[in-house]
């Protein structure tokens, strides 16, 4: 039992902090999300060089073997700066999924290049009427001649605009809410058949729905075995729910920052407002909640690994919450405490809350959660 | 970054479970199973078992009969504790005093109370708040007058927790009345028994027991010999232990082993052919509680590491403090919800309207609403997290 970053991951920190000071600040986010593609493949490139898309990928894979503890560290400083390149849709989802079920040809085509900051990825999964439900599936791939035949609908996917390749699930046996039948396919971004529709969102972050008219793709492009993908789908939305209490972190911790500095040098009736107990306290509070996140996030990064599916389930579970109760609480309140100009637009704060409501919906939301984490079989247990 | 135990601390905690599984006695264990409501006498019993074992002092430095124990082997110690319910040893003496002396005692003193502290031979209780030093403690006014070899000290304490139980008071008192009033303050431990014009009054809480007492001191002579640290120095190190105190009231431990009664009074609760464990929506309660504390877990394993490391509980025992007393609360509020009609029910209800786990519940219920007070209120966790991590400007 060690909380302690090793001297390797203190260096990965201490470079991130200072790449997205220098790089990647909040302004340049403000810039990113008046254009189409609300983010810069220059950018990626750079983050490429920095190795961040490799770094947990296995050495024999063309990475640097690092753990998703790696990835947290620079989620959370990505977090400070509001990066919007598509680090969870691409590095955290769809190279993890690859890097683990691909086969050595479709990790060479889909994986290195992304690796390299040349393509990104997309992981589409949730269906308008599945909510959170992974195994509810309407979208079917039919076999067809060598390959097979893609039809159905994906909303809300992270990067789904601009992915050069997007794993979708799609159901190739059983029912709509079957656990089993489920397959993943990587389908090409300009693939004939696939509609995509921008959709800007809250956070000024872009996703897409696609839609898949008839898309067709070779047997080569079945990502793992035929019918057996609900636990890779369970997995990886868990590293995404992991991956949002890192990238949620970095937004309290910058909110909660600011909130304090703006405590210290905003006056009223002659003094700091911060000199007011009442305001005080609202800030005591803020950071015992930051505490908390970063100590769920600290739980979900190593134990998204855990072997045992359960306790991942009930652990993530257990961050998510945190992260979404406590980065609530934060976020509202930074809000508050800055008073009128915290509503507006010029100012970064209403930036971070929005980002962070926007991680609450995705990867399950609070309920989902808990309903989860009482589902499991290891809550019967009284021990 | 590292949660996981090796095999040979998969080992130690197999090592500690058989152990405890062993050495409590019958009667304990019968009364661990009625939801761990202990008398002084058994929780006493546990002390000295544990002590025999050489385990009463996880926290302690080996050469004064600590265990020698890391974070995670304490940790894995303290989870077997709770899930074998075993009582809760008294902090006073093993997680308070004990350490402070360990600290800043001289060798006599270390030599002299170190080991009936450890053996559990002699009882402590604290002496800090008096009527008119709550929250603000500095504003304490037991008066020290020196005479001789010894001081006489005039006064009064209050909220002296289990004082008709011990044997020793520590207590802060006033030495000199120059200066700032932190600055006339020491440190002082007193014999409660073998001390003249002591008096010791406890008083019935609302949770319907004698928790709390009121303890009177007139011309009670005190050897300066037993003053821990330099004459008016009491201040600093009396806030030190209240670091200490901190880090345990966050009541883990309680909270953990309230899920578990929760769980334990939900599934013996019939609600019409099923038990109110089946009821969703109560699950998705409990749940959230339970996810809760995970992550104050986690928050108190890393203060520990960082303890273990040299580091002072500083900020951190005050969000621990906070976070840890609002959940062991809100889980006897959840125990309250579970038990239905029960919950009319009092100490001394009878066996057939109240089963023998749901009989302390009440009171507990009850008797915790002092955890957000006692230790220093989370109102004033607050003032300490603004002023001395925040360093919020001070009105």
């Amino acid at each position: 039992m060690n909380f302690d970053l090793n001297e390797e991951q203190q260096m990965i920190m201490d470079q991130a902090a200072k790449f997205v000071a220098n790089e990647t600040p909040v302004s340049r986010f403000r810039k990113l999300r008046e254009t189409e593609r609300g983010w810069d493949l220059d950018m990626w490139g750079k983050m490429a060089e920095q190795g961040w898309l490799a770094i947990a990928i296995p050495e024999d894979q063309g990475g640097f073997g690092g753990s998703f503890v790696d990835l947290a560290i620079i989620l959370e400083q990505l977090g400070r700066g509001l990066v919007p390149e598509p680090f969870i849709a691409s590095v955290v989802l769809g190279a993890g999924i690859l890097s683990e079920h691909g086969d050595e040809a479709q990790r060479d085509s889909f994986l290195t290049p992304m690796i390299e900051g040349q393509t990104s990825l997309a992981f589409a999964y949730a269906e308008s009427q599945s909510r959170y439900n992974l195994s509810d599936c309407l979208t079917k791939a039919v076999k067809s001649g060598d390959g097979w035949t893609i039809s159905g609908e994906k909303i809300w996917v992270l990067n789904g605009h601009a992915a050069d390749q997007i794993i979708v699930a799609a159901r190739t046996g059983g029912s709509q809410f079957d656990e089993s039948g489920l397959s993943l396919f990587i389908v090409d971004g300009d693939a004939k058949g696939l509609q995509r529709i921008l959709v800007p969102g809250m956070d000024g972050q872009r996703t897409a729905v696609l839609r898949f008219e008839g898309v067709q793709v070779g047997a080569d492009r079945l990502l793992g075995r035929d019918g057996d993908a609900l636990g890779i789908i369970e997995k990886a939305v868990d590293r995404g729910a992991a991956a949002a209490c890192a990238e949620g972190l970095g937004h309290i911790r910058e909110l909660f920052e600011r909130t304090v500095a703006y405590l210290k040098e905003r006056e009223q009736f002659g003094v700091p407002i911060g000199s007011f107990q009442v305001l005080q306290h609202i800030a005591s509070d803020m950071y015992a909640e930051m505490e908390l996140c970063y100590s769920a996030s600290i739980l979900a990064s190593i134990q998204v690994d855990h072997p045992d599916a359960d306790t991942r389930k009930a652990e993530v579970s257990a961050a998510k919450l945190q992260l979404s109760d406590g980065g609530w609480m934060v976020s509202k309140n930074a809000i508050q405490l800055f008073g009128g100009i915290g509503v507006t637009d010029e100012q970064d704060e209403g930036l971070f809350f929005k980002r962070l409501r926007v991680l609450n919906s995705v990867f399950g939301d609070a309920d989902w959660h808990v309903s989860r984490f009482q589902s499991l079989k290891g809550f019967e247990a009284i021990d | 970054m590292d949660l996981s135990y090796t095999p040979e601390q998969d080992q130690f905690r197999d090592e500690v479970r058989s152990w405890i599984a062993e050495a409590m006695p019958a009667t304990m264990r019968k009364h661990a199973e009625d939801g761990a409501n202990f008398e002084n006498a058994e929780v006493m019993e546990w002390h000295k078992i544990l002590f025999a074992k050489g385990w009463a002092a996880p926290g302690w430095p080996e050469e004064v009969g600590g265990t020698g124990w890391d974070v995670a082997q304490r940790s894995i110690f303290q989870e077997e504790c709770v899930r074998a319910n075993a009582p809760s040893l008294s902090p006073f003496g093993l997680a308070m005093v004990g350490p402070l002396i360990i600290q800043y005692g001289n060798d006599e003193q270390k030599k002299r109370f170190l080991p009936k502290i450890l053996a559990g031979e002699e009882i402590w209780c604290q002496g800090y708040s008096e009527p008119n030093a709550g929250s603000d403690l500095a504003n304490l006014q037991l008066r020290a007058e020196a005479d001789g070899d010894d001081y006489i000290l005039n006064g009064q304490k209050t909220w002296t927790t289990y004082a008709q139980y011990a044997d020793w008071i520590f207590v802060l008192c006033r030495t000199s009345t120059e200066g700032k009033k932190q600055e006339g303050i020491s440190f002082l431990l007193v014999d409660i028994h073998n001390t003249d014009g002591i008096d010791v009054k406890p008083f019935l809480t609302t949770g319907g027991t004698l928790a709390f007492s009121e303890t009177w001191f007139k011309d009670a002579r005190v050897p300066q010999a037993n003053r821990v640290g330099p004459e008016n120095g009491g201040w600093s190190m009396a806030k030190a232990l209240l670091g200490h105190e901190r880090t345990g009231i966050g009541g883990i431990t309680e909270s953990d082993r309230g899920l578990s009664a929760v769980k334990h009074i939900a599934q013996r609760t019939a609600v019409g052919s099923q038990t109110l464990f089946d009821d969703p929506g109560f699950r998705r309660r409990i749940a959230r509680k339970q996810m809760r504390l995970r992550a104050i877990e986690i928050f108190n394993l890393r203060a520990l590491a960082a303890a273990q490391v040299g580091h002072a509980p500083g900020a951190e025992s005050s969000v621990l403090k906070i976070v840890g007393t609002e959940l062991q609360q809100e889980v006897t509020e959840l125990q309250m919800d579970a038990m239905g009609h029960n919950a009319m029910g009092w100490l001394d209800s009878p066996e057939e309207a109240l089963p023998s786990h749901q009989q302390a519940i009440a009171s507990q219920f009850n008797y915790l609403r002092a955890a957000t007070i006692y230790g220093g209120s989370n109102e004033i966790q607050k003032n300490i997290i603004s002023k001395h991590l925040l360093r919020l400007p001070s009105a």
